[in-house]
């Protein structure tokens, strides 16, 4: 069913402010619904109506009913701790606001975790087991959402590393470095998604009538070496354990799972994604490596 | 972690198709190197990072143009290896047997089945998670092709039509005493069997004769296995009595053959799931590589 009226949380966020501004030039869609308690970096064209709300509090509720929204795109990255309450309160509010006829999540391929026992490959079918605890409640309140409204079409896509022309991820900080801290005696294998195919898929979802779970990542991977060489940077191997504080010195934190996948490196199939979903990313993961680095330069 | 028993099996009175024993037949194809890029093009290919590497991890240049050349040289020169029987064209699974005490002889197959396969092949091998584990190891095993046993990744690589090795008799076989050598270990539960019928391909029995001599394990100091977190520490005459010496393998004379295919009939749809037929193909494949083992060892002139 085409959308009317669209809410997408988390537009300070590149990702979910170029979704917001793209649904907002799409004509066919009535109202797009901007919120975030932050204001958005980037400026978004007038059409997107700003709502400067906490996701924890109860005034999302309110604009789901009284705004008449029937879809909703949880685009708020997966950062902080008010994520999960957050997630929890906005499908409280679908629930109870009646109209909402579509639910689109973007979750994360952190949700499958990274170590030496992982298949190399990950699948929609495999089990998430992360160490992102956040990431994978958000997921299981998605899932209980969608047993709980049959009725509703539900989408969740999981999103590889995010990397390309001006892209702010930690990965893109660890990247920029001009010594890169590695862990010796390993070689992670990368997978990236541009920012512009992440925004794509998203667009996909909403605009489409395709439940259940998709990843989405670029073809191809490159070794971390490879794409430290690639940037011109340096690296500098040193013992696994004290690759996150060295990061840390040089201003760039990462994550504990960045730190593991770091280590062991993640790659998602998306055969389900050019298939059932039917989206190909423009951007392989050396042309978004690339990009980045390009953008790094200019 | 309990102990790894072994555990040695009856040799069973086939009732199924018969085991026949090959006659070693010479290899079909002369070998045909592809053209590994020159060192220059490989030097300046790293520098920039300009080289392909598949979702496995695996960079087919590094592999051809710094670890197979000595390999191949260890292969031609220290073990003489000597190859028989024919490898299918395609996606195949090849198990063979595991001995040794290190494995020379998954590295040995490696440089057999890249020289030797129809499609000039790699041998995409199959490690235990304690590989992944291990710093330098791990990464240099996926860089070289092998990924971790897990059904997932198997049956991935050989529905891109990969060649797979397995091993399925895993630390049992490959760290077993000396006196227990052509001796095959129990074969797991036949994961490897599911394995192939789930990719629809062909197994290929692989008989290893060599080996076992290279490193005899007389003896095995349990603690400091575990203090070292390995599944087992050998003593061979040599080792540790001559320290890193000790850890060179003694220059037999090896023969690898490779059976004919297998190509696991299901006799019912759901076969990958049913333990009785994949007990008895697992069965099968034991069976013939024993035999071929059996008669390999007889007829071999010296074990130099």
């Amino acid at each position: 069913m085409a959308p009317n009226v669209v809410l997408v949380t988390g537009v300070a966020d590149r990702i979910a402010g170029r979704l917001a501004a793209e649904l907002a030039a799409d004509e066919s869609i009535e109202r797009v619904i901007g919120v975030d308690p932050n204001p958005p970096a980037t400026g978004l064209p007038e059409r997107v109506e700003l709502v400067a709300a906490d996701p924890r509090g109860p005034l999302v509720t309110r604009v789901l009913r009284s705004a008449g929204v029937d879809t909703v795109v949880h685009a708020a990255p997966l950062t902080g701790p008010g994520q999960v309450v957050g997630t929890m309160r906005l499908l409280a509010g679908c629930q109870r606001a009646g109209g909402v006829r579509k639910l689109v999540v973007r979750s994360t391929a952190e949700v499958y975790g990274a170590s030496a026992t992982s298949p190399a490959v990950f699948t929609e079918q495999d089990v998430p087991d992360g160490v992102r605890r956040d990431a994978l409640e958000v997921e299981s309140h998605v899932r209980g959402f969608a047993r709980r409204h049959p009725e509703a079409t539900v989408t969740t896509v999981r999103l590889a590393e995010l990397l390309g022309s001006g892209a702010d991820s930690p990965l893109a900080r660890y990247l920029a470095l001009p010594v890169v801290p590695t862990a010796l005696g390993f070689d992670a294998r990368v997978q990236v998604l541009h920012p512009g195919d992440a925004v794509a898929v998203l667009r996909r979802a909403v605009t489409h009538d395709l439940p259940g779970v998709y990843n989405a990542g670029g073809d191809g991977v490159l070794l971390l070496s490879q794409a430290i060489r690639r940037a011109g940077r340096v690296q500098l191997p040193m013992p696994r354990a004290a690759v996150p504080a060295a990061a840390r010195l040089a201003r760039a934190e990462l994550s504990p799972d960045l730190a593991r996948l770091l280590n062991y490196g993640r790659v998602l199939d998306t055969t389900r994604l050019k298939t059932a979903f039917g989206y190909a990313p423009r951007w392989s993961t050396t042309a978004a490596f690339d990009d980045y680095v390009h953008g790094q330069r200019r | 972690m309990g102990e790894a028993q072994v555990i040695p099996l009856p040799r069973r009175e086939l009732d199924g198709p018969p085991v026949t024993v090959p006659r070693p037949r010479p290899v079909t194809r002369l070998r045909q190197r592809r053209e590994a890029p020159g060192l220059r093009a490989f030097v300046r290919n790293r520098l920039t990072g300009e080289y392909p590497v598949d979702e496995f991890g695996f960079d087919p240049e590094l592999t051809d143009t710094l670890l197979l050349p000595p390999l191949r040289a260890v292969y031609e020169k220290w073990f003489r290896v000597t190859v028989t029987g024919t490898l299918p064209p395609g996606g195949s699974l090849v198990v063979a047997n595991h001995s040794g005490t290190l494995p020379w002889d998954a590295l040995m197959t490696a440089v057999a089945v890249r020289d030797n396969h129809p499609e000039r092949r790699h041998l995409r091998m199959l490690g235990a998670d304690l590989v992944f584990k291990v710093p330098v190891l791990g990464s240099l095993a996926r860089k070289s092709g092998q990924t971790l046993a897990c059904r997932a990744d198997a049956v991935r690589l050989l529905r891109a039509g990969e060649v797979v090795g397995v091993w399925p008799e895993g630390f049992k076989g490959i760290g077993k005493p000396f006196h227990e050598r052509y001796r095959l270990q129990r074969f797991g539960r036949g994961g490897f069997v599911t394995t192939a019928l789930r990719a629809e391909v062909p197994i290929v029995p692989c008989s290893i004769v060599g080996a076992e001599e290279i490193h005899p394990k007389i003896a095995d100091l349990k603690p400091l296995a575990k203090l070292l977190g390995l599944p087992y520490f050998p003593v061979t005459p040599l080792f540790p009595l001559l320290g890193p010496l000790g850890a060179i393998p003694l220059p037999t004379k090896w023969h690898i053959h490779f059976g004919d295919p297998i190509r696991p009939a299901p006799s019912t749809p759901d076969a990958a799931d049913d333990p009785a037929q994949i007990l008895e193909i697992a069965d099968t494949v034991r069976d013939t590589i024993q035999a071929t083992l059996d008669h390999l060892v007889a007829t071999r002139p010296s074990i130099f």
